[in-house]
Order: structure tokens, then C-alpha cells, then sequence
């Protein structure tokens, strides 16, 4: 039983070994590494065809497909996630977890370890040492040095002897600890992202302006339940003066908790909007010609022909497409505008005003009596789209006129302020990525501790230092000696400044 | 003058300093030594004169296009940071004051030799990779503070490591003693593809006239050489290659006499490489890692993708992290991590550039 107990311990023990051991860690970097290589050369998760061609490269067009076929079994093409990476992954927490738990009371017991008083003949064969002399007393060239050691933050004990005295001191034993932290970062890091694959989703959500919707999608067919509606008001993209590059992506959000308005929000790139641990990032646009043609179904405005067509949105409750105008200002500079139902816009340098107040999908003038009137013919392709423009001009009446699809119009004739309806563009779809990840906050979490381990592991050195003080004579023998885990350089010099600091006070009291 | 200009002159008096740096090792004349720190100090000041000068345009051009942006947020969007440019021209100036740090600080300048070519690569690079030097519009991508300090953090961090492969490189010629040793044929192999380079991209730099450069879109890296249309250039090229890589092979032990006569010892150049690479490594962590993770986050809400920038970035880290255990825990000591130290470097370069180069993923923008 006993035999069989100690055979048990004994495999422990040596699997535990290994698990602990810097020659498993060196073996799982150098292993994840090189397969992570791998992984940046063989494209992630591409089409099948942009490896073969890859692989035709090294192993010729004909024997391509197969050798990727291999490949693909082995899981490379999906690499990162596939059972051996993740496994490799998996085994370098454990050895992580292993051998900081290994280390960790070795560790702690030598940072309790009572500092002791040092003969002279062991502080001299210390790293770092150094000895002056001194004419000044005993007691004087203690005080100098205590004060020193107290503003340099070194608590410290005494041990006296005859004619000596012994002051010595550590500071920063506990960075010692600060590796095994940087490990523990790591392994939270791990821990946050299970989290995340666990009980986290990443999803996307393509939703019109004006259009709600209580669901994302992971795929096409596998929609993810959200607990609320989310609205979107409006997408717009705007661009840089080359009038080529994005300046921002923006789309107005509204939550709704039982079609209640709850949370609304502007989102852009890096400023998303985060509800009940579900976050929507802008990531996507696009148009949705769909969506324009349940407008343009409807009927049109009015019937039969006339000078004095009533322009309405009324049979368009839902409009939200955009119109684009040209405004030309007498002898100005023409202006391209973007707007919604019921926007107003100035021209320019006038007063003239105008008010988007109506819309037709289809509308165009008698040949000969030049009245207004609804094509149903076309009125589904939006051939010939038309706005009504309420304008107001000081010292004239408001008038409402049509303005038909790239026609210019003269606003007020004598002065030449022209408008030009360029086009009628459908509504646009924000795209968002919709993501779940309870995990996030330890990743964070992680982020912070390991930045401060990794301050305190490679900026706080644990310093050991005695001080030796004896009678010589009339004067005092100062020998300081020190170790330290690193940057002994810089230890040194702190050396040097202290006993430098001690002999100019030294001096400056006998001066007084 | 406008801020081409003293980018223009930091690189030639760099490009100069670098030869002197080279002529001080052969003839270890100490005025010579003084004038090629006198060049690289001037050329400093003209680059910070040049990149405070593009900062101010920036300024202006962010706040032509965003008038309701503070003047906190203005000078954050604005900051040199933004572009392949920029970026390489600031890992030249980080490079070169980590550069003038150790030469201070350690009292010696034979160092010099090593790292102000890693700046000339970097500074050829620009002008022969066709990479847009214009001040560009920021995308909404790239509008975020967490970019701002993931760019700046990692690429002083990458001149860390820039300045921890001299001393390797320095370190492996020093104790190397005799020409069949593996590191020696190493060095001579990875000091030998460097040269190469550098003189290649100097061809690139020359056959080209500066009307051609300002018009360049497309990369013409190697193309008057390795890449070039002619075979009979690409096989010269190759010949040339080896035939340098036998001559480094050759007379590279000499230069272990110049560095022991410019009292530049093995203790010297391990310390300058631990200490670029403990300097190098929590920057790089927290700014090349780390903060890129916070900011992939805010912007896609994914903070890691497996692509290949991020994956080349924790391959770079991983052999960092080996450096660190195998010295520190490992009991390595010597040649095998001095080795690691330059394959760090290798690994660096390849993140920053090859990437870009080779592969594609999400940094696209060129950062």
C-alpha cells in the first residue's frame, strides 16, 4: 500500500516536474510561434482556392489540391482554432499556472528571510561594494547615514558592536513577485476569453434608418434573440474635402424596451453604443434598393394632370430617402446639399429659403401645356422622381413649386438663383457588429495588472545593503556593500551617491 | 523651409554620420568620433524641427475639416503617428535618441556603427517604397487615442529592440573566436543580409531621379536589384549577395580587434542588450500588444482576430519573452541569447514591415 502510495507521489511528482519545468515553457513558445507562422502564411479561414495557388508554388499545380486537402484535415486552414493549437494553448496555461505555483513559496520565503548583520570580510565579497574613511565620530557618521538611508526610502536595522556599528536594509523584495503576476495576466487573459467564447457571441445586424429590429445574426440563418429593439434613426457618411475619403461613419441608435425609448445614441468608428452587456459597433454601410421600392409602390400624389399639383408625404409615411440638390447662387459657388423630408436649406449669400415638403416617385410635364402629371408606367423605377420645395424669399409670397429630376429650375428669375434636383437616393442600412463578451472586463483587468508587473519586474530591483561603520583612530571606516537581481550599474551608482551624500554632511557639520 | 526640408537634411547628416561612425571604428580617431556625434545631434534637432513643423500642418488640416474639435483632441489627431511614413520616421528618431542615450550613458560610441544603419534602412525605406508622404486625411478608423499611444508606445519600443540588436550583433563578434563557430557563421549571414539590403535599397534610391521619387505609387523596393525586370541583374545581384556575405565571413573578425581596442567589452554590449530589450519589451507589451487589443476593442469589438499583424506582433513578443526566461530562468547566458536577441529584431522588422509587404490583414492603413 505504502509502496504503491510512494510509486503514486513519485509520478506526480515527475509529471508535476515536467509541467513546472522552463524547458516546457521554452518548447511551448517555440511551438506556438512557429505554427503561428504558419498561420500568417496559410490565409485564415479563406477560399479554398487562394491556398491551392499557394501551395501550387511549392508543390507544383497538379498535386496542389491534394496536399491541401491534407492540410485542411489537419485543421490549418482554420488553425487557431482548431483541437491542437487550442490543446497547445491549453497546456501553455497549465505549465504557466504549474510552475508559478511551483516557484511562488521558494520565492516568498526568501523574501521573508530575515535580513542579517554582515562580518566585513562577507560584506567585501559582495557585488557591489565600496569603503571610505572619514575624520568625524562614530555616532555623527551613524546619524548622516541614517538620515541618508530614511530619504533614500531604505528601512533599516541596526547591530552594534564595540568600536562598530552595522546599519543594513532591503528595499523592493517584493518585485520578486512581479513575474509570477505577468503570468497571472496571462492566464486571466485565457480565463476572459473562454468567458467570451462561452457565454459571449459576435454577431452583425444590417439595419435600415427608420427600421427596428430585436435581433442580430451570427449567420444568415442563425439569429441571436437581443432581450430588446434597437432603431436605427438615421446613417449618414461624411467625407473629407477630396471629397474621396471617409471622415466619419455616424448612425443615430435607439434602444427600446417594450417600444419605449430608453438610450439613444449617436455611434461613430471607436465610439459605439453598449446596452444590457450588448455592444454595437458602426462597422459597415450600405444602400438597400429594397427597401426603397415599398415606397414607390404606393400610390403616387395626386391624378390626372394639373399646374397646381398638392405636393404631400402623406402617402409616404415611412420616406426617409435623401435628396440631393444643387443650389447655384447668383455668381456664387455651387453648393451640393444632402437632405430629408421637411430639412430646410438657405441658399448662399440670400435669404431665400427652402423646405423639403414633398415627394413624388414619378412625375413629369404635358408636352404641350406644360402641366404636371404622374407617370405610373415608371414610377417603380424612380425614372423621374420629383421634390417639392416650399421657397420663401423676402418681399414675396411663399410658393411651393415641383422640382423635377435634373431640370434646372429658376427660383426667382430676375436675380438667377437657380436649384437643381439632382437625384432621390434610397435609404441606406447601417451595418453594425453586434457583440457580446462578458469576458471583456478581465481582459481589461488583465491589461492593467499586467502592465504594472511588468513595470515592477523590470524597473524595481530588490536591493540588499549594509553599511559597516568603525572607529579607526580619530576617524570612521564606512564600508558599504551590496546585491541586488538587476541593474546592478545603477545600484552603484545609488552606492555612490549615499556615501557621497554622508561625506559632504559629515564635512558641512564640522564646517559649522 | 517646410518640414521636407529638415526631414531631407536629418537624413543626409544620418546617412553621413553613419559612414563617420564607420570610419571611427577603422581609424579610432576620437575627433572623428566627436564629428560623427556632432552630425547625429544636429540631425536629431532638424528631425524634431521637422516633425513639430508637420504637427502644426496636421493641426491645421484636422481642424479645417473638424472646426468643433478641442485643441487637445486636435493636437492627439494630429500627432506624426498616422501613416507608414510617419511611423518609420519616428522609429528613426526614437532609434536615434535611444542611440545617443547609450552612447551617453555608457561613454562609448562604437555602437554607433551598428545602429545608425538600422536608421538609414528605415529612411531609404520610405523613399523607395513609394509610401505616400503627404499629410493625410484620418479615417474614422484611425481616430482614437488608444491608436495614438499603441503606435507610439510600441515603436519606442521597437527602437529598444533596434538598439538591443546592435549590441547582440556587436556582442556575438566580440566573443566569437574563431570563423567555424556556428554564431560567427550566423552573424556573418544576418550582418551580410542587412548590408545587402541597405546597399540594394540604396541602388533602388539612386537609379531613381528625385522627380521619379516624388511620382513613385507603386514599391520600388529591389527593384533595381533582386526584383529587377532584367534576369542577368537578379542573378548579379544574387552573386554580388553571396560574395559580400564571404567577404563579411572573412574579415568579420577583425572587427573583434577594433572592438577590443575601442575598450567596448562582451560584459558592456550583454548590458546594453538586456537593458534595450527590458526597456523594449513591457513598451512593446503594453503599447504594441495590449493597447492595439484595447483599440481593435473600441473600434470592431474584437480585441484579438489572429491576423496576421497581431499574430507576427505575439510571435515578436514570444521571442522577447524566451530572451527574458532563457536568461533569467533558463541559465542561459552568452551567444545562445545574444542569437535570441537578434532573431527578436528578425521578428520585429517583419512585424513592422514584412507583414505589410507579404501579407495582408486589417493593418492596411501601413502602421
Amino acid at each position: 500500500m505504502d509502496e504503491k502510495n510512494k510509486e503514486k507521489n513519485d509520478l506526480f511528482e515527475s509529471i508535476w516536474k515536467s509541467l513546472a519545468s522552463v524547458k516546457l515553457a521554452i518548447f511551448i513558445i517555440i511551438a506556438l510561434a512557429s505554427l503561428s507562422i504558419v498561420g500568417t502564411i496559410v490565409e485564415q479561414q479563406a477560399d479554398p482556392s487562394k491556398n491551392i495557388a499557394l501551395l501550387a508554388k511549392f508543390f507544383g499545380d497538379s498535386s496542389a489540391p491534394a496536399v491541401y486537402n491534407v492540410f485542411a484535415k489537419l485543421g490549418f486552414m482554420d488553425m487557431y482554432g482548431s483541437w491542437w493549437f487550442l490543446s497547445l494553448l491549453i497546456l501553455f496555461s497549465i505549465n504557466l499556472l504549474v510552475c508559478s505555483i511551483d516557484r511562488i513559496p521558494k520565492t516568498w520565503k526568501f523574501i521573508q528571510r530575515p535580513l542579517k548583520p554582515k562580518s566585513e570580510r562577507a560584506i567585501k565579497a559582495l557585488p557591489v561594494k565600496k569603503e571610505i574613511t572619514i575624520k568625524t565620530s562614530l555616532n555623527v557618521a551613524k546619524d548622516e547615514i541614517s538620515n541618508i538611508l530614511n530619504a533614500s526610502k531604505y528601512r533599516f536595522f541596526e547591530a552594534t558592536e564595540d568600536d562598530s556599528v552595522q546599519l543594513y536594509s532591503q528595499k523592493g523584495k517584493y518585485a520578486r513577485l512581479g513575474a509570477y503576476f505577468v503570468h497571472l495576466s496571462i492566464i486571466m487573459i485565457f480565463i476572459g476569453a473562454v468567458i467570451g467564447i462561452r457565454f459571449g457571441f459576435k454577431g452583425y445586424l444590417n439595419l435600415p434608418e427608420g427600421r427596428t429590429s430585436s435581433l442580430a445574426y451570427k449567420s444568415p440563418t442563425e439569429p441571436i434573440p437581443l432581450g430588446f429593439s434597437i432603431k436605427c434613426n438615421w446613417y449618414s457618411t461624411s467625407y473629407y474635402e477630396d471629397g474621396s475619403t471617409p471622415l466619419d461613419f455616424k448612425s443615430e441608435l435607439v434602444i427600446l424596451e417594450n417600444g419605449k425609448e430608453v438610450m439613444k445614441k449617436v455611434i461613430e468608428v471607436n465610439s459605439p453604443l453598449k446596452y444590457k452587456g450588448i455592444t454595437f459597433f458602426q462597422s459597415s454601410y450600405g444602400m438597400l434598393r429594397g427597401v426603397l421600392d415599398e415606397f414607390v409602390v404606393q400610390d403616387t400624389p395626386g391624378s390626372g394632370r394639373s399646374n397646381t399639383l398638392q405636393p404631400t408625404f402623406s402617402k409616404f409615411p415611412n420616406l426617409l430617402g435623401r435628396f440631393i440638390l444643387k443650389l447655384k447662387p447668383d455668381n456664387g459657388q455651387m453648393n451640393t446639399l444632402t437632405l430629408r423630408r421637411g430639412d430646410a436649406f438657405e441658399i448662399p449669400g440670400t435669404e431665400i429659403k427652402g423646405t423639403i415638403v414633398g415627394f413624388s416617385p414619378t412625375l413629369d410635364r404635358e408636352r404641350y401645356t406644360n402641366a404636371l402629371g404622374t407617370n405610373s408606367y415608371y414610377k417603380e423605377q424612380l425614372v423621374n422622381p420629383a421634390v417639392a420645395i416650399e421657397v420663401e424669399s423676402p418681399g414675396r409670397e411663399k410658393f411651393i413649386g415641383w422640382f423635377l429630376k435634373d431640370q434646372t429650375t429658376v427660383v426667382i428669375p430676375e436675380a438667377v438663383h437657380e436649384i437643381e434636383f439632382v437625384d432621390f437616393l434610397g435609404i441606406e442600412y447601417t451595418g453594425l457588429q453586434v457583440t457580446k463578451d462578458p469576458g471583456v472586463w478581465l481582459i481589461y483587468l488583465a491589461c492593467i495588472v499586467m502592465s504594472i508587473a511588468l513595470y515592477i519586474s523590470f524597473f524595481i530591483s530588490h536591493r540588499k545593503l549594509w553599511i559597516n561603520i568603525s572607529k579607526d583612530k580619530n576617524s570612521v571606516r564606512i564600508l558599504a556593500g551590496g546585491s541586488v537581481n538587476r541593474s546592478r550599474l545603477n545600484f552603484e551608482k545609488e552606492i555612490d551617491k549615499i556615501l557621497l551624500h554622508v561625506t559632504k554632511a559629515i564635512e558641512g557639520r564640522s564646517k559649522k | 523651409m517646410s518640414s521636407a526640408n529638415f526631414f531631407d537634411i536629418s537624413a543626409g547628416l544620418y546617412l553621413t554620420a553613419m559612414i563617420i561612425y564607420v570610419i571611427f571604428l577603422v581609424i579610432k580617431n576620437r575627433t572623428v568620433g566627436i564629428v560623427a556625434t556632432v552630425l547625429t545631434i544636429t540631425g536629431l534637432v532638424s528631425q524634431t524641427i521637422a516633425l513639430i513643423i508637420r504637427w502644426v500642418h496636421s493641426y491645421d488640416f484636422w481642424t479645417a475639416s473638424h472646426p468643433a474639435s478641442g485643441v487637445v483632441e486636435s493636437l492627439l489627431r494630429a500627432a506624426p503617428l498616422r501613416n507608414l511614413y510617419e511611423s518609420l520616421i519616428f522609429f528613426v528618431w526614437s532609434l536615434i535618441v535611444a542611440h545617443l542615450v547609450i552612447e551617453f550613458k555608457y561613454k562609448n560610441r562604437s555602437l554607433g556603427a551598428f545602429v545608425t544603419p538600422i536608421a538609414a534602412l528605415a529612411l531609404l525605406f520610405i523613399d523607395v517604397s513609394g509610401t505616400t508622404k503627404d499629410i493625410q486625411p484620418l479615417i474614422p478608423a484611425l481616430q482614437s487615442n488608444w491608436l495614438l499611444f499603441h503606435v507610439f508606445l510600441a515603436f519606442i519600443g521597437y527602437a529598444a529592440f533596434g538598439t538591443s540588436f546592435a549590441a547582440a550583433a556587436a556582442y556575438i563578434v566580440v566573443i566569437t573566436e574563431s570563423k567555424n563557430e556556428k554564431t560567427y557563421i550566423f552573424w556573418s549571414i544576418i550582418t551580410g543580409i542587412f548590408l545587402i539590403v541597405l546597399i540594394a535599397m540604396g541602388i533602388d534610391f539612386l537609379s531613381l531621379t528625385g522627380a521619379e521619387r516624388a511620382r513613385l505609387v507603386e514599391s520600388h523596393f529591389l527593384k533595381a536589384t533582386f526584383r529587377s525586370s532584367s534576369g542577368g541583374i537578379v542573378v548579379a545581384s544574387w552573386i554580388a549577395s553571396l560574395a559580400l556575405i564571404s567577404l563579411i565571413w572573412q574579415f568579420g573578425l577583425r572587427l573583434k580587434n577594433v572592438f577590443s581596442a575601442l575598450s567596448l567589452t562582451s560584459e558592456m554590449l550583454d548590458d546594453i542588450t538586456y537593458k534595450s530589450i527590458a526597456v523594449g519589451f513591457p513598451l512593446f507589451t503594453l503599447g504594441g500588444l495590449l493597447m492595439g487589443a484595447i483599440w481593435a476593442n473600441s473600434a470592431w469589438g474584437k480585441y484579438w482576430t489572429w491576423d496576421p499583424k497581431e499574430t507576427w506582433s505575439l510571435i515578436t513578443w514570444f521571442v522577447y519573452a524566451l530572451y527574458l526566461h532563457a536568461r533569467f530562468v533558463g541559465g542561459w547566458r552568452g551567444k545562445r541569447v545574444a542569437i535570441l536577441a537578434v532573431v527578436g529584431f528578425i521578428a520585429v522588422i517583419f512585424t513592422y514591415l514584412g507583414v505589410n509587404l507579404v501579407l495582408s490583414g486589417l493593418h492596411s492603413y501601413g502602421g
